[in-house]
């Protein structure tokens, strides 16, 4: 559906983004994710046709988004970011407008646009001036501007920037409502967005390409081991002892004492292994106390941090 | 054609639910009324005066007293307003950012500029309407021709067109209203004092100068004369600046 290859795109001699390649298939939600400033807003108004790129070509649905302009802008929604909309018209007189030159034909445009408000959950405010209308509402405002003529594309740059968080876990409920049938493009600087949300992560920093693949492979493919934190009751010496005798166990430390007796401690292990049945074993042997145990997962907040550092190396 | 509606109908919106429209009618009204009444006022006291003197009775015209010169102050007026009406054009668009959306919907940029001139235009001809009033009151009252009367409109329409479409290209380069508004009243003056050069220049290039008057090609049509020569000159003139104006679009394309 959407296919970039080598984007490049300099501002004067400053480049923003340099030879960005992926592509996204049909119905699946891609995350942009990258610090700001990495060019995540340049390669989605270049998807958008608001502006050419320096090199490189971008296709949505086959058509290049520099010769075929009009054909990509008729098959994408576009939400900009901060949701630039005429603040001094009504939702519906501006969604009528969208409507109108989105095409669609008088006698359809009322049926899409009360559809696009249901989906996005603002026809309690049709009637009210978008500048008075709170931000979570502007939002979607923004987001049925982008629906209203059923595009195949999605491309929503930073959709649940300043909301707070029951806006914001409502504005992804209605993202991946919309995935699906569409394909949907989303750039987001926060990272539990992307695992919550989208199906692939591209990860872009300082205008280059780091990483494209779904959250789990990049966490499968970035874990060494697996990390298990306990909270024990017993002698730490003893306890430290007996772990690192354990078959598998490459790494323990011990944190911070929760009372005199009772530590909490990460251990390492090989990624084959799962060692908390034999971590329970022999725990109850000694005759400690397991207060906790659960396995750490390594957080996109890690994986993301871990690529960014590995590429400076 | 649907496009252009939709941008025509939005621009309308814009003007007239906010109070620009609204106070720059008013004054344009209130101006232009009092230019109105002093001159008419003057034609009164003449009259009065003429009645002791037949010499002065025969040179009285009420069309070369009062309506030509009716027109030549509203084009003044017209100068000054216009700047008002276009200034947030594009320049609003684009301090808001909503342009960014304007220019990824499927709709050429021919498109929204003619949408937005129409919409500026057609505030513009709502401007005049109140004056219609006064060339009335004239024809109650007095007996001027017609045909100085309608040239003098076609030629303050021409007018506003060609200020207009000067004010949209000047809008398309600024964010900001202010701006827009000064250098386009900067630009529009120029284009009206441009001949006083010719005074003091070769004779070629004093003719270039004249020609490139935007206020020598209106006199003859406040006079009452149709001449096409001054109508091409306002259409070339609209036309250029909108094709500027395109270009200006379509800058950013190459602009990083």
């Amino acid at each position: 559906m959407i296919e970039v290859e080598n984007l490049t795109k300099y501002y004067g001699n400053i480049p923003a983004i340099e030879d960005i390649t992926f592509t996204a298939e049909k119905g699946e939600i891609l995350g942009f994710l990258g610090p700001n400033g990495a060019g995540k807003t340049t390669t989605m108004r270049i998807l958008s046709c608001f502006m050419p790129a320096t090199r490189g070509t971008a296709r949505v649905a086959g058509y290049d988004v520099f010769k075929d302009s009009m054909e990509v802008r008729k098959r994408i929604g576009y939400q900009p970011e901060n949701v630039p909309i005429y603040r001094d018209m009504s939702v519906s007189a501006y969604l009528n407008f969208v409507a109108q030159v989105r095409g669609i034909d008088r006698r359809e445009r009322k049926a899409k646009i009360g559809k696009a408000m249901d989906e996005c959950g603002i026809t309690g405010v049709s009637g009210k001036l978008i500048g008075k209308l709170s931000k979570g509402y502007r939002q979607r405002v923004g987001i049925a501007q982008a629906l209203v003529h059923d595009p195949e594309v999605l491309i929503l740059d930073e959709p649940t920037i300043g909301l707070d968080p029951r806006q914001i876990h409502g504005m992804r409920d209605l993202i991946k409502n919309l995935g699906g049938q569409r394909t949907i493009i989303l750039s987001t600087h926060i990272l539990p967005e992307v695992s919550m949300t989208c199906q692939r992560v591209v990860i872009i920093n300082e205008g280059r390409l780091i990483a494209v693949d779904t959250p789990d492979n990049l966490m499968a493919r970035l874990q060494k081991g697996t990390k298990i934190l306990a909270e024990i009751e017993g002698p730490p010496d003893d306890i430290m002892r007996e772990l690192k005798g354990m078959p598998g166990v490459t790494n323990i430390e011990k944190k911070d004492a929760k009372s005199d007796n009772t530590f909490t401690y990460l251990i390492d292990s090989t990624i084959d292994r799962d060692i908390r049945k034999e971590l329970f074993a022999t725990v109850s042997k000694n005759g400690w106390l397991l207060t906790e145990i659960r396995q750490i997962d390594m957080s996109l907040e890690d994986i993301f941090l871990k690529l960014v550092t590995e590429e400076k190396d | 054609m649907v496009n252009f509606y939709a941008i025509l109908k939005k621009e309308m919106g814009s003007y007239f639910k906010s109070p620009i429209a609204y106070m720059v009618i008013a004054v344009f009204s209130v101006i232009s009324g009092y230019f109105f009444y002093s001159l008419f006022a003057l034609f009164g006291v003449m009259s009065v005066q003429s009645m002791n003197n037949p010499n002065m009775q025969s040179a009285l015209n009420i069309t070369e007293e009062v309506v030509g010169p009716v027109f030549s102050t509203m084009s003044i007026l017209v100068l000054f307003m216009t700047p008002f009406l276009t200034m947030r054009l594009f320049s609003e668009e684009k301090k808001s950012g909503t342009i960014e959306l304007l220019m990824t919907f499927p709709i050429k940029d021919i498109e929204i500029i003619m949408g937005k001139f129409g919409a500026c235009f057609l505030t513009f001809l709502v401007m005049l309407t109140p004056t219609i009033f006064y060339q009335a009151i004239l024809f109650i009252l007095g007996k001027p021709e017609l045909g100085p009367v309608i040239s003098g409109y076609i030629g303050i329409v021409l007018l506003g067109a060609s200020f207009i479409s000067l004010g949209i290209l000047i809008s398309t380069m600024t964010e900001n209203q202010i701006i827009a508004a000064v250098v386009t009243f900067g630009a529009l003056l120029l284009f009206w004092i441009i001949q006083w050069g010719a005074s003091f220049t070769g004779p070629v290039f004093a003719k270039v100068l004249i020609q490139l008057s935007i206020i020598e090609h209106y006199q003859e049509f406040a006079r009452g004369v149709i001449d096409t020569n001054d109508a091409i000159f306002y259409c070339l003139f609209a036309f250029f600046f909108l094709f500027l104006t395109m270009r200006s679009l379509e800058s950013k394309k190459w602009r990083g």
